[in-house]
C-alpha cells in the first residue's frame, strides 16, 4: 500500500483514474453533470503527453474517442443523460468492431432534457439496450469516490482485455461527493494492455476466433492494413451476409461477455447468508440500502444487501446464492422500475419481488427502504 | 480473340511514371460493387495516384470512410481503412490523427455523408485545421439508399423525394468549408484526372486540412432519373450544363452558380491543429500542468 491519501471529488477521482489506468484521449462535449471530468482530463492529460480535445458534439466525442483507439492509444469519453443517448450510434459501432473505449455516463433524471442536476437511476436498461441490434457491453456501477477510482482503471482493463466498450455509470450524488480515496501510484500500477497481432500480414484475421473468443488487434502501422467496418463482417474483417459466416461471427461476438464472465462480473453481498429479506440496488440507493440492512438487523429482520457491481451482464449466479433463502427481495431504485425486471427474471417463484422508486430527483434515504421492508416482512 | 474496338487495355492511356493502380487496391475484394459508370472509382484513381507520387507508405496511409456510396470506396484501398458511422468519419479521423500524428489520415466522404448528417463535423474540422484530407465525392444523390435528394441535388432535378422536381437550394460546399476556415480548399471535376490528381497531392501536402470536393456522376440511379445520358455525356458535361438553369436557381445565384469553379479555390497557413495542440501542451506540461 503506498498510504497515499486524497480527499477528492467523485468526477475528479474518475478522471485520475483513467490517467492512471494508461488513457492518453479524451474527448468530451460539456453536460451537467458529468463536465468535471472533462475539466481534469484536459488539465491532467497534457502532462502525461496524452490529447484532450472538446468536440462539437456527442456522436462526434465517441467518434474521437473510437479513431484514438484504432490508433492504438487507451481513450475514454463522458456525459449524462441526453449525451448518453446520442453516444448509443457509435458505442453500437464499438460493439460490433470490437475497439476499446470507456463511456462515462454520470447519470441525472430525465427523460429528455429532464432534471441536469438531479441524480436518477433510470438509465439501468439504456446503459443494457441503448443501442440498436445484439451487442456486447460492460456496465459498471461504483457506489463511493473510492469505488469510482478502482473502478475506472478495471473498465480500461476490462475494456482492453474483452476489446468491448465499457460504461461506467454513477449518479450525480456519487459523481459530486468528496470523499477520501486511496491513490494509486501510476507506475506501480499493473494495468492491462489489449493483445496486439503479430506476424506476418499473409493469412492475418483481424477478426479470427480464439480460445477467449477476443481477436488480437491490427494496430495502423504495423503492417497489418486491416479493415474496420461497422458492417457485419467475416473474421477478415470485410462485409458480409453470408448467413453461416455471419451466424458464426455474431455468435462469436455474442458469446465474449459469457465465456469470460468470472473475470467480468463484481458484486458485494452484505449480511446475505441468513437474508431472509434481500435488498438489490445500485450506486447511492446502495449506500442508503447498507445503512438500513444495520438498522433492521438491530430490529430483528434478517435482512440482507446485494449490489452488483458489474451491473451488466448482471452476476446471475451471485444473486441467486444471495436470494436463496429469501422471503422477499426488495429492488429500491432511483427510477420507474428497471433493475426490478432483471430480478424479477431471476428469482424463483416462492420469492416475492417488490419494487421501492423514486423518480422526483431526491436520493431513497434508510429509513424508506426500511418501512418497505418491515412492510414486506409484516 | 480480342476485338481492339472493345479491348480496354488497347485503350489505356499509360499515366505518366510508374503508377500502377493494382499495387494499391485490395484485388481479392475484386469485382467491386460500384455501378457501372460510377464517378467514385475514378477519384479513388486519382487518389492513389497522388498517394503514389508522395510516396506515402501503405502502411502509414489511414483511410477513414463514412456511410454511403463513397463510404464502401475505402475499402478496396490496400491500407489500414476504417469504414465508420454516417456523417461521423471526420469526428472519428480527429481522433486518429490527433492519437497518431504519424499517419497519413484521408476522409473519403460523401454529399449527404459529409454535408447533412456530418455538417457539424465537417464546420469543425475546417475550423480545427488538423491535418486530415477529405475528398468529399458529390454525385448530388443518396445513390446507396436508392436515389433521394441531398443538400448538393441541383435544383429542378427528379429524384426518389423529389418527383416533381427539387426545389431546396443546394449548397456550395466549398464556399462553406473556405468561410469555417479550412487551410485549403478545392474542387475538382473526374473529367480531368490529372488535375484531379494534382489537387489532391495539393490537399494531402498542405499542413492543416484539406477540403476536396470532387464532382463525380451516379449515372445509373440519378442519371438514368434525369436522362443525362450515359457516364461519358455526364462527366463531359461535369463543368458545363449538368446544372440546367431552373425556375428557383436564379434567386440563388450566385450561392450556387450553374458553372463551378474549378482547382484551389483558398489557401490559408492557419496554424495546424496538431501541431498548436502538442506545444500548448509542452508548455502547459514545463509550466508544471498550467494554471
Amino acid at each position: 500500500m503506498s498510504g497515499n491519501f486524497e480527499h477528492l471529488h467523485g468526477n475528479h477521482a474518475c478522471a485520475l483514474a483513467a490517467v492512471a489506468a494508461g488513457c492518453r484521449f479524451f474527448a468530451g462535449y460539456p453536460i451537467t453533470p458529468s463536465s468535471e471530468i472533462a475539466e481534469r482530463m484536459s488539465k491532467e492529460l497534457p502532462k502525461v503527453d496524452g490529447t484532450f480535445i472538446q468536440m462539437e458534439d456527442e456522436m462526434g466525442s465517441l467518434a474521437a474517442v473510437i479513431g484514438a483507439s484504432l490508433g492504438g492509444v487507451k481513450a475514454m469519453t463522458a456525459t449524462s443523460g441526453p449525451g448518453f443517448s446520442l453516444k448509443q450510434e457509435n458505442l453500437g459501432y464499438a460493439s460490433l468492431a470490437e475497439v476499446p473505449c470507456v463511456i462515462v455516463n454520470v447519470s441525472r433524471g430525465g427523460p429528455s432534457t429532464g432534471m441536469p442536476t438531479r441524480p436518477a437511476q433510470s438509465d439501468i436498461m439504456q446503459s443494457r439496450w441503448g443501442s440498436h441490434g445484439d451487442h456486447p457491453v460492460i456496465v459498471i456501477t461504483p457506489d463511493s469516490v473510492a469505488e469510482i477510482y478502482n473502478e475506472t482503471i478495471r473498465a480500461f482493463d476490462l475494456s482492453e482485455k474483452f476489446r468491448v466498450p465499457v460504461v461506467l455509470m454513477f449518479d450525480q450524488v456519487i459523481g459530486h461527493l468528496q470523499e477520501t480515496v486511496e491513490v494509486s501510484d501510476a507506475r506501480k500500477l499493473k494495468t492491462i494492455e489489449r493483445k496486439w497481432a503479430k506476424g506476418d500480414k499473409d493469412g492475418f484475421e483481424p477478426y479470427a476466433a480464439t480460445k477467449d473468443a477476443v481477436p488480437p488487434m491490427a494496430r495502423p502501422g504495423d503492417g497489418k492494413r486491416a479493415h474496420t467496418t461497422g458492417l457485419t463482417h467475416a473474421e477478415s474483417g470485410f462485409p458480409t451476409q453470408d448467413t453461416e459466416i455471419v451466424a458464426r461471427n455474431m455468435n462469436r461476438l455474442l458469446s465474449k461477455l459469457e465465456i469470460n464472465k468470472k473475470e467480468i462480473e463484481k458484486y458485494e453481498c452484505v449480511e446475505t447468508g441468513d437474508a431472509e429479506y434481500l435488498i438489490v440496488t445500485i450506486g447511492i440507493s446502495a449506500r442508503a440500502a447498507r445503512r438500513a440492512v444495520k438498522t433492521l438487523r438491530r430490529k430483528g429482520v434478517k435482512a440482507g444487501l446485494f449490489r452488483p457491481i458489474t451491473l451488466w451482464p448482471f452476476p446471475e449466479e451471485a444473486f441467486r446464492q444471495a436470494a436463496a433463502g429469501a422471503k422477499a427481495v426488495l429492488v429500491p431504485e432511483m427510477n420507474a422500475g428497471q433493475l426490478v425486471l432483471e430480478i424479477e427474471r431471476l428469482g424463483s417463484d416462492d420469492c416475492h419481488v417488490a419494487g421501492l422508486n423514486k423518480i422526483d430527483g431526491e436520493p431513497i434515504v434508510p429509513a424508506e427502504i426500511v418501512a418497505k421492508l418491515e412492510e414486506l416482512a409484516r | 480473340m480480342s476485338n481492339p474496338a472493345t479491348d480496354v487495355s488497347a485503350h489505356e492511356v499509360t499515366p505518366p511514371g510508374d503508377f500502377e493502380i493494382k499495387d494499391y487496391l485490395r484485388l481479392d475484394l475484386m469485382p467491386h460493387f460500384m455501378c457501372p459508370g460510377c464517378g467514385h472509382g475514378i477519384a479513388l484513381r486519382a487518389l492513389l495516384w497522388a498517394i503514389h507520387e508522395l510516396g506515402i507508405e501503405k502502411d502509414n496511409l489511414a483511410i477513414v470512410s463514412g456511410i454511403g456510396c463513397s463510404g464502401r470506396v475505402g475499402a478496396y484501398i490496400d491500407a489500414s481503412t476504417f469504414h465508420f458511422t454516417h456523417g461521423r468519419p471526420l469526428a472519428m479521423a480527429t481522433g486518429l490523427k490527433l492519437a497518431r500524428p504519424d499517419l497519413t489520415v484521408i476522409v473519403i466522404s460523401g454529399d449527404g455523408d459529409c454535408l447533412a448528417i456530418g455538417g457539424n463535423h465537417l464546420i469543425h474540422a475546417c475550423r480545427r485545421n488538423l491535418d486530415i484530407t477529405c475528398l468529399m465525392l458529390n454525385n448530388e444523390v443518396y445513390g446507396m439508399t436508392g436515389g433521394q435528394v441531398s443538400p448538393t441535388t441541383s435544383e429542378s432535378m427528379l429524384t426518389t423525394t423529389t418527383t416533381t422536381g427539387n426545389i431546396e437550394p443546394a449548397f456550395d460546399a466549398c464556399k462553406l468549408a473556405e468561410a469555417a476556415g479550412a487551410g485549403l480548399v478545392g474542387r475538382e471535376v473526374t473529367l480531368q484526372v490529372p488535375t484531379l490528381k494534382n489537387l489532391i497531392r495539393d490537399g494531402i501536402t498542405h499542413q492543416g486540412f484539406s477540403f476536396l470536393e470532387v464532382i463525380s456522376d451516379c449515372t445509373e440511379i440519378y442519371g438514368r432519373k434525369n436522362d443525362l445520358g450515359e457516364s461519358p455525356e455526364m462527366i463531359l458535361k461535369q463543368k458545363s450544363d449538368l446544372r440546367p438553369e431552373s425556375f428557383g436557381n436564379t434567386a440563388d445565384r450566385p450561392f450556387r452558380p450553374n458553372k463551378l469553379e474549378t482547382g484551389v479555390l483558398a489557401r490559408s497557413d492557419r496554424p495546424e491543429y496538431g501541431v498548436a495542440y502538442r506545444a500548448h501542451a509542452a508548455r502547459a506540461k514545463t509550466r508544471g500542468g498550467g494554471k
